[in-house]
C-alpha cells in the first residue's frame, strides 16, 4: 500500500520537474523564432544605403533609414537629458529618506507611472508638448520617452544606493560630511557604475518604444536635427514600412528590426558584463 | 548643518515632488481632455457598442471588450508557463545554467513591441491562418471559432501577448519565491516531501505574491499597444470568436488619435485612454500591494522554536 | 564637477549650432491623405531638388487627420480626398482654401487564389458584399457579372480602412449613390460604422492586408493596386459600361464638372454620368489657409503649388493619377492669387 503511493508521488513530482522544463522550452521557443527571422531576414536587407540615405519617393524601390537612425539617437538623448536628472536625484531621495512617509508616495508614484501604458503617456504628452505649441517635435517626443524613463531610472538608483554598505556613509559622516557631501561625494560614486548600467538599459528600452512618439515626433521624410520639427525614428519608421504593401518597405523593416534588436542586445550584454565586474569588485572590496 | 541638512532633503524632495506630479498631471490632463464626452455620453459610454464618428454616437465597450478578452486569453496561455520558468529558474535548475536562462528570459522582455509585431505579421498571423483553416468544421460550429480563418484577429493578439507577458510574470514570480523562507522548504524536506510536494508548498506560501505577480502580467498586457494593433484586425466588435478580427483600447487610439477629425471624437478618444489609465492603475496598485503584503508575511514567520525538554 | 559644466556647455553650444545651421533651410509641414501619397512623395522630392533650401514634409495619415492637424494648427499644410463640410470650416481659426492637385480613382482589390482574371462588378453589388448581404465569392450576384471565372466556394474577407480617410469618403460617397440601403444603413463620411469587415492603416495597409489575406477584397487608389501589383476589377458605371480606371476614364469623369467648377473647388465626380466614365474617381485637395501667419511658408507653399500645377502635372500619368483639366488649372492659379504671401 506504502509503496504505491510513495511511486505514485515520485511520479507525480518528476512530471512537474518535467513539465517545468518544458516551460522553459515553450517560452525559448518563440524568442529563437523571432530572433531568426530578424537575423535572417533583417541581414539580407541591411546594406551600406540603409544607413547612409534617406527614404525614397512611395514606391520606388531603395534608399534607407539614415534620417530614422539619427533620429532615434537624438530623441533618446533628449529623453537622458530630461530623465536622468530627475530620476537619480529622486532614487537619491527616496533611498536617504527611505523610512519617511513622503518617500514611500514617491516609491509608489514611480511603480505606478512605470505601469502606465506608453500610449497613455502618448496621449499625455500630446496634450502637453505637442497642442499648446501647434507643433509636433523631437522636443515633444523626447518629452513622452523621458517621462517613461524616470521612474525606471529613480528605482534602479534606489536600488543600488541602498545597496551600497553603510559603513561608507556613516564613515564620510563621521568624519563631518554635510549629508550632501556625503552622498554625492562618497555613496553616489560607490553605485555609480550600476547607476549607469541602469541607465543605459532605460536607454535601449525606450530607443525601442513606438506608441508615445506617433504623435509627439510624428515622423519626418527628411534629414533633421532641429528639435523643434518633427523627427524620423527608427520605431515609427519600422511601424510605416511594416504595415505597408511595399515588399521593398517589408525589406527595410527587417532591416530596421534587426538594427534595434542589435542595440537591446548589445546593451543587455554590456549590461551583464558590468554586473558581473562590479559583483567581484564588492566581493574583492 | 542643519541649514545645509534641510537644503538636501528639500533640494532632493522636489524633484521626488516632480515624479509624484507627474502621475497627478498625467490623470488630470486626460480627465480635462475628455470633458467633452464625459458630459455627453457619461456613464453609457463604457456600456454602448457602437462607435460611429459619423454619427457621433460613441461607445467604449467593443475596446474594453478587446482588451479585456485578449489579456484574459494571454494570462490562461502564459501563466503556467512563467510559473514554471520561474520554479525551474529558482527551484530546479543546475546552477550553471541560471545565469545564462536568466540572460534569456531577460532579452525575451527586451525585444521591442514593433519587432513583435513586424513578426506577427509575416510570420506569427500566416501561422495561425493556417492553423484557422485545418481546424475540423466540427469545432466550427462552436461560438469561439465562427468566421473566416483570417490569421488576423483575437487569437493572434492572445498569442503575441501570451508572449510577451511571460518574461514579465516569471520574473516577478521569481523575486516573490526568492522570498520564501528557506525553514519552509527545509520543514517540508524534512517530513518527507517530493521535489513537487516541497514546491507546492513553497507556492501555496508565496500565493499572494504568486497573484499578485500574474496580475502585474496582466496589467502589461492591457496596456500592450504596437504588437497588438498589427495582428488583432482592428475591427470594433464585441465578439467571442478567437477568429474574429476585434480591437483593444491601445489599438483604437495609436490607430485613430492623430485623425480624430473633430472635438468630441478626440474627446470620445482621450476617454479611452483615461479608462485605461484607470484601469492599469487599479490592476498594477492591486499587483504592488498583494506582492507587498506577501514579503511582510515572509519576513514575520517566527523562528524555529527549540523544542521543550521532555520531561520524561 | 568642472569637467561636467565643460563638456554640457560645448554640447549645448554643438546643438545649437547644428540647429542654427538646418535653420537656414525652410521646413515646412503637411499631412492628411495617403491617397494622394505616391504622387505628393514625388512632387515634394522633386521640388526640393530644384529648390533644396525648402524641405516639406508630408505625413499620410489620412483625410481626416489631414483636416485635424490644420485646423489645429500642428501642421502648416492639410491634404483631404474628402471636402471639408460646413462645421469645420466652421470651427478653423481662419479661412481655408481647397486647392485640387490631381484626379485619382478607388479601385476594388482582390486577392483570390487561381483568380487573376479581371472581375465585373456593380455598384449595388459592390454595396451588398460591404454591407455585408453577399459573404461568399461565388454568390449568384457576382457570378452573374462574371460568366465564366470559376469563383470558389470561400468567404470574402472585406478591409477597409481603420483610419479617417478621403479614400473611404469617395468609396462610401460612391455607393450611397448606387444603394440606397448604404445610404440609410451606414451612410457617407471619412469614418464610418463598417457592417463588416477588417480594418488596415491608411491605403498602405489596406492594400497590404488585401495582398496577405486570400479571400480579400478592399479599396484603395489605384497606385496602391498597380504598385503591389494586385487585380483589380472593373466598375459599372452610369451608362451601363464596365469601365476600368485609367488615366482616361478619370479624366473623363471630371470632363462635367469641369466646366462648372464652383468658386471653391468642393465637388464629387463619384458615378458621373457619360461614356468612357470610371465611376468611383474624384479630386483630391490641399488644405491652405487663405491668411495664414507664417508668410515665409505661405510664399514657398504658393510656389510649391504653381509648379506643381503645370511641372508637376507630368508626374502624374506614370503614378496612375489623371491631370488636372486646364479649365480648373486656370481657376486655381487665380485663387492661389488670393493667399496672402506678405
Amino acid at each position: 500500500m506504502k509503496s504505491t503511493t510513495t511511486l505514485r508521488r515520485k511520479l507525480l513530482s518528476s512530471a512537474f520537474v518535467g513539465f517545468c522544463g518544458f516551460a522553459v522550452l515553450i517560452a525559448l521557443i518563440p524568442l529563437a523564432f523571432v530572433l531568426f527571422f530578424v537575423i535572417t531576414q533583417g541581414i539580407r536587407a541591411v546594406n551600406v544605403d540603409f544607413f547612409t540615405h534617406m527614404p525614397t519617393p512611395v514606391g520606388e524601390p531603395g534608399g534607407g533609414m539614415a534620417n530614422a537612425i539619427v533620429g532615434t539617437l537624438i530623441v533618446s538623448g533628449l529623453a537622458a537629458l530630461m530623465a536622468v536628472p530627475i530620476g537619480v536625484i529622486s532614487g537619491m531621495y527616496m533611498s536617504e529618506y527611505a523610512g519617511t512617509r513622503f518617500a514611500s508616495l514617491v516609491r509608489f508614484a514611480a511603480d505606478t507611472l512605470n505601469g502606465v501604458p506608453s500610449i497613455v503617456i502618448g496621449v499625455f504628452a500630446y496634450a502637453v508638448a505637442v497642442l499648446p505649441f501647434k507643433q509636433f517635435s523631437a522636443l515633444a517626443g523626447g518629452f513622452a520617452l523621458g517621462v517613461m524613463m524616470i521612474p525606471i531610472i529613480a528605482r534602479t538608483t534606489e536600488e543600488l544606493l541602498l545597496l551600497v554598505p553603510g559603513s561608507m556613509r556613516e564613515g564620510a559622516l563621521a568624519l563631518g560630511a554635510t549629508r550632501a557631501r556625503a552622498v554625492f561625494g562618497v555613496v553616489l560614486p560607490a553605485a555609480l557604475p550600476g547607476i549607469v548600467t541602469g541607465i543605459v538599459l532605460a536607454l535601449a528600452r525606450i530607443a525601442g518604444e513606438t506608441a508615445p512618439l506617433l504623435f509627439t515626433s510624428f515622423n519626418n521624410r527628411f534629414f533633421t536635427t532641429k528639435l523643434t520639427q518633427p523627427i524620423s525614428t527608427l520605431t515609427v519608421q519600422v511601424f510605416t514600412y511594416a504595415t505597408g504593401p511595399y515588399d521593398d518597405w517589408h525589406r527595410q523593416a527587417w532591416a530596421g528590426a534587426l538594427v534595434l534588436v542589435m542595440i537591446v542586445l548589445v546593451c543587455s550584454l554590456l549590461a551583464r558584463l558590468a554586473t558581473r565586474r562590479l559583483e567581484r569588485m564588492h566581493a574583492r572590496g | 548643518m542643519r541649514r545645509k541638512e534641510l537644503g538636501f532633503q528639500m533640494g532632493t524632495g522636489v524633484l521626488g515632488l516632480v515624479l509624484v506630479a507627474i502621475v497627478f498631471a498625467i490623470g488630470a490632463v486626460l480627465a480635462k481632455q475628455s470633458m467633452l464626452s464625459i458630459e455627453k455620453f457619461g456613464l453609457s459610454f463604457w456600456r454602448t457598442e457602437v462607435w460611429d464618428p459619423v454619427s457621433g454616437e460613441f461607445g467604449a465597450l467593443p475596446f474594453i471588450w478587446g482588451t479585456l478578452y485578449s489579456s484574459i486569453l494571454a494570462l490562461l496561455i502564459s501563466t503556467p508557463i512563467a510559473l514554471g520558468i520561474a520554479v525551474f529558474i529558482s527551484e530546479l535548475c543546475p546552477a550553471r545554467l541560471r545565469q545564462p536562462l536568466v540572460f534569456l528570459t531577460e532579452l525575451l522582455a527586451a525585444i521591442p513591441s514593433i519587432v513583435y509585431g513586424l513578426w506577427g505579421i509575416f510570420v506569427l498571423v500566416p501561422a495561425v491562418r493556417a492553423l484557422e483553416i485545418s481546424l475540423p468544421d466540427a469545432l466550427r460550429q462552436l461560438p469561439f471559432f465562427s468566421g473566416p480563418p483570417l490569421g488576423l484577429g483575437m487569437l493572434s493578439a492572445a498569442l503575441i501577448l501570451a508572449i510577451m507577458v511571460i518574461p514579465f510574470s516569471s520574473s516577478v514570480a521569481r523575486e516573490v519565491l526568492k522570498s520564501v523562507p528557506a525553514a519552509q522548504r527545509e520543514a517540508a524536506y524534512a517530513l518527507g516531501a517530493t521535489r513537487f510536494e516541497a514546491i507546492r508548498a513553497a507556492l501555496f506560501f508565496a500565493r499572494t505574491g504568486i497573484i499578485g505577480a500574474i496580475m502585474l502580467g496582466f496589467g502589461r498586457a492591457l496596456g500592450e499597444t504596437m504588437a497588438v494593433t498589427m495582428v488583432i484586425g482592428n475591427n470594433p466588435r464585441v465578439s467571442l470568436s478567437l477568429f474574429a478580427p476585434q480591437y483593444t483600447m491601445a489599438a483604437v487610439l495609436a490607430n485613430e488619435f492623430t485623425e480624430a477629425a473633430d472635438d468630441l471624437y478626440l474627446a470620445a478618444l482621450t476617454e479611452i485612454g483615461l479608462v485605461l489609465f484607470i484601469i492599469t492603475l487599479i490592476v498594477n496598485s492591486l499587483s504592488r500591494l498583494l506582492i507587498w503584503s506577501m514579503s511582510r508575511t515572509a519576513t514575520q514567520v517566527p523562528e524555529p522554536v527549540e523544542p521543550a525538554v521532555d520531561a520524561a | 564637477m568642472k569637467t561636467v559644466h565643460n563638456s554640457l556647455a560645448v554640447l549645448a553650444g554643438v546643438v545649437l549650432l547644428i540647429g542654427g545651421a538646418a535653420a537656414q533651410k525652410l521646413q515646412m509641414n503637411g499631412a492628411g491623405a495617403t491617397f494622394p501619397y505616391p504622387i505628393y512623395s514625388k512632387w515634394f522630392s522633386e521640388y526640393n531638388k530644384q529648390h533644396p533650401d525648402v524641405q516639406i514634409n508630408y505625413q499620410p495619415i489620412g483625410s481626416g487627420g489631414g483636416v485635424q492637424q490644420v485646423s489645429k494648427q500642428t501642421v502648416f499644410f492639410g491634404a483631404s480626398d474628402m471636402p471639408m463640410n460646413a462645421e469645420q470650416l466652421q470651427a478653423a481659426p481662419g479661412k481655408i482654401l481647397h486647392l485640387p492637385t490631381v484626379l485619382g480613382a478607388v479601385v476594388p482589390v482582390y486577392n483570390i487564389p487561381n483568380v487573376t482574371t479581371e472581375l465585373k462588378f456593380s455598384g449595388p453589388l459592390l454595396a451588398d458584399i460591404f454591407l455585408g448581404k453577399i459573404t461568399k465569392w461565388n454568390d449568384a450576384g457576382i457570378a452573374k457579372l462574371n460568366p465564366g471565372v470559376t469563383l470558389p466556394a470561400s468567404d470574402i474577407t472585406v478591409v477597409h480602412r481603420a483610419d479617417g480617410s478621403g479614400t473611404t469618403y469617395i468609396w462610401v460617397d460612391y455607393l450611397a449613390k448606387v444603394s440606397p440601403e448604404w445610404k440609410t444603413k451606414v451612410g457617407v463620411n471619412a469614418s464610418v460604422n463598417w457592417p463588416t469587415g477588417v480594418g488596415g492603416r491608411g491605403n498602405e495597409g489596406v492594400a497590404s492586408t488585401v495582398k496577405q489575406t486570400p479571400g480579400a477584397l478592399g479599396y484603395v487608389e489605384l497606385i496602391y493596386a498597380l504598385q503591389t501589383k494586385q487585380p483589380y476589377g472593373s466598375v459599372q458605371n452610369m451608362a451601363g459600361e464596365f469601365s476600368k480606371a485609367s488615366v482616361e476614364s478619370v479624366t473623363a469623369a471630371a470632363a462635367a464638372a469641369a466646366k462648372q467648377m464652383p468658386p471653391d473647388f468642393r465637388v464629387s465626380i463619384t458615378n458621373a454620368p457619360g461614356n468612357g466614365v470610371y465611376p468611383i474617381s474624384s479630386f483630391t485637395w490641399i488644405l491652405l489657409y487663405e491668411n495664414a501667419k507664417d508668410k515665409a511658408q505661405a510664399r514657398a507653399m504658393v510656389d510649391f503649388m504653381k509648379w506643381a500645377l503645370t511641372d508637376g502635372q507630368k508626374f502624374a500619368p506614370d503614378l496612375g493619377y489623371a491631370p488636372l483639366p486646364a479649365d480648373v488649372i486656370k481657376l486655381e492659379m487665380a485663387a492661389l492669387a488670393k493667399v496672402k504671401t506678405s
